[in-house]
């Protein structure tokens, strides 16, 4: 086949590099949702760890005497 | 430290793309034969390269860990044949949209180079199945990796078979007769792969890294789950979300 001509050539160049950006873009968007999970899941177990010192380190309740 | 050398990476990656794409479209001089459509092949290419180099860094991480039984290179040998196989999604549509314009067909069925790459991608695609079927995790390990050392060779072989064969419709830009390319579109050409190795590597880190935080996340909950209150199945536990830390 001959060559192209450059406006109809730059139509699939450009659609082979969209391509490329668009699979990379979902790739890290993928991956940014796993690292936000991470994140939550973080947060959840610093907060469980919080708690259990708290209730570790809470007086014990006194005993009323009748 | 996870995510170690992770920021260089990307600076290095994001410099050598920046770098390879003004080199194609400003520098590279066009091609004689394809006119502007030739540019494709500086995208297409190194994905293509990087995508097989991939799979066989696959299989040697694979070995190490059938060698050693540690399975850091189990994850290594996954996340490099995950990595590859999205790489390669990007080649057979980059491939197929330079057929579309230089052919006038998207796909050529007689045209070994195509053939050949689209077995191997298929054949890294039954690695998935074929992990997530064994629930036992060291034998799933084991498996995965005697799949990827056998594919890892398949893929060398297959590339010397191809080489081997006599058509030539697929363009042969390395090495032939005519002398090959010429320097200027060499030197675009090698920052391209440059560019794409770097991502490669860039992407590997990145979800090795996330990989490993997931993991220790994991074993965070199962400590604090140990060291939970009484019996049951522990605070930590009901708190998870299904699934997570799970491969």
């Amino acid at each position: 086949m001959p060559a192209l001509p450059l406006d109809e050539a730059g139509k699939y160049v450009a659609a082979a590099y969209v391509v490329f950006v668009v699979l990379l873009v979902v790739y890290i968007g993928i991956m940014a949702a796993k690292l936000s999970r991470i994140s939550r899941e973080i947060e959840e177990i610093a907060e469980l760890a919080e708690q259990r010192r708290a209730e570790e380190q809470e007086p014990e309740p006194e005993e009323v005497r009748s | 430290m996870y995510g170690k050398g992770l920021k260089p990476l990307s600076i290095a990656t994001v410099v050598a793309f920046a770098v390879g794409f003004s080199l194609v479209f400003f520098y590279a001089p066009l091609d004689a034969d394809q006119g502007f459509i030739q540019k494709i092949f500086y995208l297409h290419v190194p994905l293509a390269s990087t995508a097989l180099i991939g799979f066989v860094v696959g299989g040697i991480f694979a070995i190490l860990h059938l060698r050693t039984d540690n399975n850091k290179w189990d994850a290594y040998s996954y996340v490099a044949i995950h990595i590859s196989v999205i790489f390669g999604v990007g080649v057979l549509i980059t491939g197929a949209i330079w057929a579309k314009a230089s052919w006038g067909h998207w796909w050529v069925w007689d045209e070994p180079t195509l053939v050949s790459f689209l077995i191997v991608f298929l054949l890294y695609c039954t690695y998935y199945p074929l992990r997530y079927a064994i629930e036992d995790r060291d034998r799933q390990a084991r498996y995965a990796s005697v799949f990827a050392i056998t594919a890892g060779a398949f893929v060398p072989l297959n590339f010397m078979a191809v080489r081997a064969a006599e058509s030539l419709v697929h363009p042969r830009t390395f090495g032939t007769v005519e002398g090959g390319m010429p320097g200027d579109m060499w030197l675009t050409f090698l920052v391209c792969f440059a560019g794409i190795a770097l991502l490669w590597v860039t992407l590997v880190s990145f979800e090795l890294t996330a990989k490993r935080t997931s993991g220790q996340l994991s074993r965070l909950r199962r400590a604090l789950d140990d060291g939970g209150h009484g019996g049951g199945p522990g605070v930590a536990r009901r708190i998870a979300p299904s699934g997570a830390g799970s491969r």
